[in-house]
């Protein structure tokens, strides 16, 4: 499996990909994810500027670890193909599909990957692929969706255009995009891949953004989609893990990892009985611990 | 001949302007000299006014030459219209080689330039200057040198005889047929008239151009009756809209944010942060941003700023308003919330003196704790450039800034690393204008560097959570990023000086050469 399956992911930040002064240095602002659009941020008539545009900061921009998804056009476009070329030629470490509904989008951007990986001397299986749902058929097909490649990391909520289909719109409460919601994680989680929520436009609100990041993070999303770094704060903050929590994961893996030699599979750990089954959990709250900076241990 | 930042003064220079190199922030501290003093008409006829019907009478009046050098000051910022519409008189009037005075200059006299261009214009003193006055020094049009200087060295050079002003125009929102201006009260209102105090003082002539003739007495005067030889009305002074706008919004970039937030982590670390403190900021959006994160910080902690200095903006302004600092000492209001705040009882208006003169007695500045620049390039010694472009073009203006580093015990210049596509962290800037031996940290977007002088501040953020770098440091990021630029190409011929605020030169500006490729 590519190790960068599981990363962490709780910020991915929008970005069009034919502005040099927002793809020139993102990183600054610490986002786990930069997602560099070539679909709905760039005109019809611009998009092999933005491909060019694309291209040149996948092979000259030291991003500094921060994680370079490129959202290609829908499958119902000219542009997909050369969008999927372009990126994996430049070297970027995932596609994201837009509009996906079945599983056969997911399989057939994975054979153009693969094929532009062997054209452009990529390793093969480098390049991930991650799936927006747009629709109400996307949603009910979702389980599908994230079976359908291994290259598949995660999926993603995109609200607007699914409140749409849905004949409904944003309201700024949630309520329009429970269903969904409930649908993708559940999932997502079945496939044992992430899942991401969806952007929330009104930047003039920081607080209702607040409070619609810790709802997702309630449900156990892995991170959210951003369009402005202001978010990106807020969203860090509210998946930093407590303290106590960061302890308890702590001793967690110490101990299964100790018992694991010892050939013990189930023990105590500060009154809870654990196994090897919280041992994912307990890693990825170190991991959320040591990217939020909160970390001062030595795991 | 090397000066005390490494930069090379030509003989020729300090020869002709009898100036010294730069020696150091301190190095005239404790020296002793005797002021000028202006000629001074007695006035004890009961005519009782001073009213001169036009700018063209009132050149007659003060007996308008060629040679002479005039005074104005900047109080109306982009909005100015009195430079410009004295200037066309001595224009009409044929008068050449006047040399001209300014505490700055800025596209509103992009007009000046037909004036350089046909010797009407010969010398230029100022902050600095943009615009198209700016380009036109750097291509070589000026005849004679300009020299840039800060507000406090302005008042130093006029106090110590280094600079005569034979006719000094004070643009005066409000003023009475006697003379007394105020800063306040009219349809073109900038607050304060610190700039124009010293140029009462110290010049032979002064007149008084306003827009609003107000009854005799237009007290509390700011500029006194006793220093004012006449007074001229004209329709409009200014544009109202270009003088003081409403507050910018605060900005919502969060690269400044972040500088500001970081900057606000700093400041809040330093022994200086505490009951008493002192603190200047200037008008950029990291700069207000600062300010707007330190007061609630200062809430928080319940620390109150005992004074304020200014350059003021909304945000400082808000902070007397809420009761946050005893006092704000006030030499230029930026937007109307500065101006209308100008009648609180503990908003105080100093002179350009006051504020920043390093040979006076003691300016403000030297009581500051913290002081908050930009600057458009810092080299890893930490000299900034405030004045000259990465271009090598002159524009942009000193202002306070080489003052208030050298009176500030924590001097924080926050630039973006990049200016565009031009790094602002450099090997060696394009010009001197503030020394590195009176800047103590340089924040940005990338990182913090402390000047590794102040040993102490380095002490003091050892466990603070902040991205510290050496200035070295940073340097190398933005070059890796733009790679390393090329200098600028500059002809022999040396068009202005950086003076010091101390009267010395720290630098000169060269004039523009076109760019020679010069690699294969």
């Amino acid at each position: 499996m590519n190790p960068n399956k599981k990363r962490l992911r709780r910020t991915m930040m929008f970005l069009n990909a034919q502005k040099p002064g927002l793809i020139k240095d993102p990183y600054i602002y610490k986002p786990d994810s930069i997602m560099l659009d070539l679909e709905d941020a760039v005109a019809e008539n611009q998009k092999d500027a933005a491909r060019f545009s694309l291209y040149h900061a996948l092979q000259e921009i030291d991003y500094r670890g921060c994680e370079r998804v490129v959202r290609i056009n829908g499958l119902d476009t000219p542009y997909w193909k050369e969008d999927i070329r372009c990126a994996v030629a430049g070297g970027c470490d995932a596609i994201r599909i837009p509009k996906t509904e079945r599983p056969e989008d997911i399989k057939a951007v994975e054979a153009e990957i693969q094929i532009a990986e062997e054209d452009f001397g990529i390793p093969q299986g480098r390049t991930l692929i991650m799936a927006a749902i747009e629709s109400a058929r996307g949603v009910v097909k979702a389980l599908d969706v994230c079976e359908a490649s291994d290259r598949l990391f995660g999926i993603a909520l995109s609200g607007g255009d699914y409140t749409k289909d849905l004949q409904t719109y944003i309201t700024g409460t949630g309520v329009e995009l429970m269903g969904a919601r409930q649908n993708l994680i559940i999932a997502a989680r079945a496939a044992k891949i992430q899942c991401f929520d969806t952007v929330y436009t009104d930047l003039n609100d920081m607080e209702g953004f607040r409070r619609d990041v810790e709802t997702i993070h309630l449900m156990g999303f892995d991170g959210k989609s951003i369009i402005n770094p202001r978010q990106i704060p807020i969203v860090h903050d509210i998946f930093t893990p407590a303290q106590k929590n960061i302890i308890f994961a702590e001793k967690v893996v110490m101990e299964i990892e100790d018992k694991r030699e010892k050939g013990i599979g189930v023990f105590i750990v500060d009154g809870k009985m654990i196994d090897i089954a919280f041992y994912d959990g307990a890693k990825r709250t170190i991991e959320l611990a040591k990217a939020s900076g909160v970390y001062k241990g030595g795991l | 001949m090397i000066n005390a930042v490494g930069r090379d003064i030509p003989e020729e220079i300090l020869k002709i302007t009898g100036k010294e190199p730069f020696m150091g922030i301190h190095h005239f501290d404790g020296s002793v000299y005797k002021k000028d003093g202006p000629y001074t008409k007695c006035v004890i006829n009961s005519e009782g006014s001073k009213m001169v019907d036009s700018i063209r009478d009132c050149l007659v009046k003060c007996g308008i030459r060629d040679g002479m050098t005039l005074g104005f000051h900047h109080h109306f910022r982009e909005g100015d219209y009195v430079v410009n519409m004295v200037m066309e008189e001595i224009h009409n009037m044929g008068i050449k080689d006047i040399t001209i005075c300014a505490s700055s200059l800025g596209k509103a006299h992009d007009k000046l330039v037909e004036y350089i261009e046909d010797g009407t214009i010969t010398g230029i003193q100022s902050s600095g200057v943009r615009g198209k006055i700016g380009r036109a020094i750097s291509e070589g049009k000026l005849k004679g040198l300009a020299i840039m200087r800060s507000h406090g060295g302005r008042v130093r050079a006029i106090e110590t005889g280094e600079v005569r002003i034979d006719i000094a125009f004070i643009g005066a929102p409000t003023c009475d047929d006697y003379g007394n201006c105020r800063g306040i009260g009219g349809k073109s209102d900038c607050g304060v008239l610190s700039y124009s105090m010293v140029d009462a003082d110290y010049a032979d002539k002064v007149v008084a151009i306003t827009d609003c003739l107000v009854p005799f007495p237009n007290f509390p005067a700011h500029i006194s009756m006793t220093k004012v030889d006449y007074v001229v009305v004209v329709d409009e002074i200014g544009n109202p809209e270009k003088i003081a706008t409403g507050a910018a919004k605060p900005t919502t970039d969060m690269r400044k944010l972040m500088m500001a937030d970081y900057c606000t982590e700093f400041v809040v670390n330093t022994p200086y942060f505490k009951d008493g403190f002192s603190y200047q900021t200037g008008v950029g959006g990291a700069s207000i941003a600062s300010t707007i994160s330190l007061a609630k910080i200062m809430k928080e902690r319940n620390v109150r700023m005992r004074f304020g200095v200014g350059g003021l903006t909304k945000p400082m302004c808000d902070l007397l308003e809420n009761g946050q600092v005893d006092a704000l000492l006030d030499t230029q209001d930026f937007d109307l919330d500065a101006v209308e705040s100008v009648i609180n009882p503990k908003h105080f208006r100093i002179s350009a003196g006051e504020y920043a003169d390093p040979f006076n007695k003691g300016a403000v500045v030297n009581k500051l704790d913290f002081v908050i620049l930009a600057a458009l390039e810092v080299d890893v010694n930490f000299n900034c450039n405030v004045v000259v472009g990465s271009d090598g073009m002159i524009t942009g203006a000193q202002g306070g800034h080489p003052d208030t580093a050298a009176g500030a015990k924590c001097t924080i210049v926050i630039t973006p690393l990049l200016q565009g596509r031009i790094p602002a962290v450099c090997t060696d800037v394009t010009t001197v204008t503030t020394p590195g031996e009176s800047i103590d940290v340089v924040i940005t977007d990338y990182g913090i560097a402390i000047n590794p002088n102040r040993q102490d501040l380095i002490q003091c953020m050892k466990d603070v959570d902040l991205p510290f770098k050496t200035i070295e440091e940073l340097r190398d990021i933005a070059y890796s990023i733009t790679g390393k630029p090329e200098k600028v190409q500059f002809d022999d011929k040396v068009v202005g000086i950086i003076e010091s605020r101390d009267g010395t030169v720290m630098d000169v500006v060269r004039k523009i050469k076109e760019f020679q490729f010069t690699g294969e």
